[in-house]
């Protein structure tokens, strides 16, 4: 008789779905979210499914995303796994709200549907937005592709809520390119979720028989030690990541990790870069590798906390690191990504050369022919300065 | 860097996000030393009509048992409100020296 291996089944779902699923999946008590391309499909679906009935889960319409964002906040305080997705503008008009939902030590999950912010308009993909909100106290993944952003779902939740983080999580999910495409998805049964993610534990939930207070003041004499507390919560979080990725391996077989190295070995020209892009890259990578041309790639999933000690490790032997970047920061000598990268290399006797590569802005493309130019453009002798910042493909 | 000698609690030590978990702590929490004018009561003129204490925002205007008023120092920060508002001009603001 022969051995039937069953293979798993596949469900073709856009970025958008899988993140509404795994919500659902999640056990989810609050849901407070505002619409936006490209985010819309996300709140749309959650709202069909827990319209339809037997969710378990709320949710409320609201008026704006500083409302949602507020609601979520009221709802963990009083003990929900609260959910909540924006991006863009609507991800800017939370951001007063962001920074108390860190400091309220509020263990929310948001989905960001990364795109660029205005003026001009522009609805496509870049990280200007959650780089905006970077400094906000909340741990932040970048998935690459819809796969993970509906196992990163659980993950967050599992993470955000480990009595050693207590931190909100957003899981950046590139407008469009991930939101938008269908992908084939595999799903985890709602059984073998249960057995990973158990309902949220709130020992000091607000509730009326026994009265706490959240958001006192706290003048000059105590605020330092409330932050110097939740730096040290993000800094928790590392190794709780790795063993919450670790269990979710074991799981389903697909393990995740802060970083995603390719062919670094005595590779001398290294791509860094953060999320859908970093596809193409490894792609690119992998073709130039056949052609013995010593180039590989570092994708970096974990932005906050950034693994700066890892990241060092992994880059510390390349001659020239291109840092592919998707924001800027204006004025700056280079982008927020490049900045962690200098800042984990500064310790290390060896500083590679660094091309901050500014691109993808406002969902410009970045072609896989683009890429290997850039890797062959780095191969070649040259006498780059330490840290340089240049626009991919900007029209003179 | 930390700052020494330790007279309040380290970080180690606080609750999380600042959180208070025993009701009435604002008692402990003396707002006293903020002001810099004092409000001073001239009983004789005082009628008892509770306007300073319906109108102060603390309450920091106390009422005692034989119906008179006292002014609570410890959680007073001399806005004058009670002085302004006070119909008989029973209460006047002094500097705090």
């Amino acid at each position: 008789m022969k051995t039937v291996i069953q293979a798993p089944e596949l469900v073709p779902m856009t970025g958008s779905e899988a993140v509404a699923k795994a919500v659902l999946q999640a056990q989810v008590n609050f849901i407070a979210a505002y619409p936006i391309t490209p985010q819309t499909i996300i709140v749309e679906r959650l709202s069909d499914l827990v319209a339809a009935g037997g969710t378990g889960a709320v949710f409320l319409n609201v008026e704006s995303e500083h409302s949602a964002i507020s609601a979520c906040v009221g709802a963990s305080l009083a003990g929900a796994r609260a959910f909540t997705a924006s991006s863009s503008q609507g991800l800017a008009l939370m951001h007063e709200v962001l920074y108390l939902t860190s400091g309220l030590r509020c263990p929310i999950v948001m989905a960001v549907a990364n795109r660029a912010l205005s003026a001009p308009l522009n609805i496509h993909g870049d990280h200007s937005d959650m780089m905006g909100s970077r400094d906000a106290g909340w741990i932040q993944y970048y998935v690459e592709s819809a796969q993970e952003a509906y196992d990163w779902i659980f993950q967050a939740y599992k993470i955000a809520e480990d009595e050693r983080v207590v931190l909100p999580f957003t899981v950046n999910i590139d407008g469009y390119v991930i939101t938008h495409s269908v992908e084939s998805m595999t799903l985890v049964s709602q059984e073998r979720i249960n057995t990973f993610l158990s309902p949220r534990k709130a020992p000091f939930r607000i509730q009326p028989a026994k009265p706490i207070t959240y958001g006192p003041v706290a003048l000059p004499d105590y605020y330092t030690e409330f932050k110097r507390q939740q730096h040290e919560a993000m800094l928790q979080a590392a190794p709780v990541v790795e063993e919450v990725t670790q269990q979710y391996g074991e799981l389903t077989g697909r393990r995740y990790s802060n970083l995603v190295p390719y062919a670094l070995e005595r590779a001398k020209v290294v791509i860094v870069s953060l999320g859908s892009v970093s596809g193409t890259v490894r792609w690119v990578a992998k073709n130039l590798r056949k052609q013995d041309l010593p180039v590989g790639c570092l994708r970096v999933g974990l932005f906050r906390p950034f693994p700066s000690e890892q990241v060092a490790h992994l880059l510390q032997d390349a001659d020239l690191i291109v840092v592919l970047e998707r924001a800027l920061s204006l004025g700056s000598k280079c982008g927020p990504l490049a900045s962690e990268v200098v800042s984990a290399l500064y310790n290390h006797s060896k500083q590679p050369r660094i091309l901050d590569l500014i691109g993808g802005l406002g969902g410009r493309d970045i072609p896989p022919e683009k890429i290997e130019q850039i890797f062959r453009a780095g191969l070649e002798p040259q006498s780059r300065p330490g840290l340089e910042l240049e626009f991919l493909g900007v029209r003179e | 860097m930390t700052d020494s000698p330790k007279l309040k609690p380290g970080w180690r030590e606080l609750t999380p996000a600042a959180m208070i978990t025993t009701p009435g702590s604002a008692r402990d929490f003396l707002t006293g030393d903020w002001r810099t004018r004092r409000p001073i009561l001239e009983e004789s003129k005082c009628t008892k009509c509770l306007f300073c204490w319906l109108w102060c925002p603390e309450p920091a205007i106390l009422r005692t048992e034989d119906g008179k008023i006292s002014i609570d120092y410890n959680y007073c920060k001399g806005c004058g409100i009670c002085a302004t508002e006070c119909p008989t001009k029973a209460i006047s603001m002094v500097d705090e020296k």
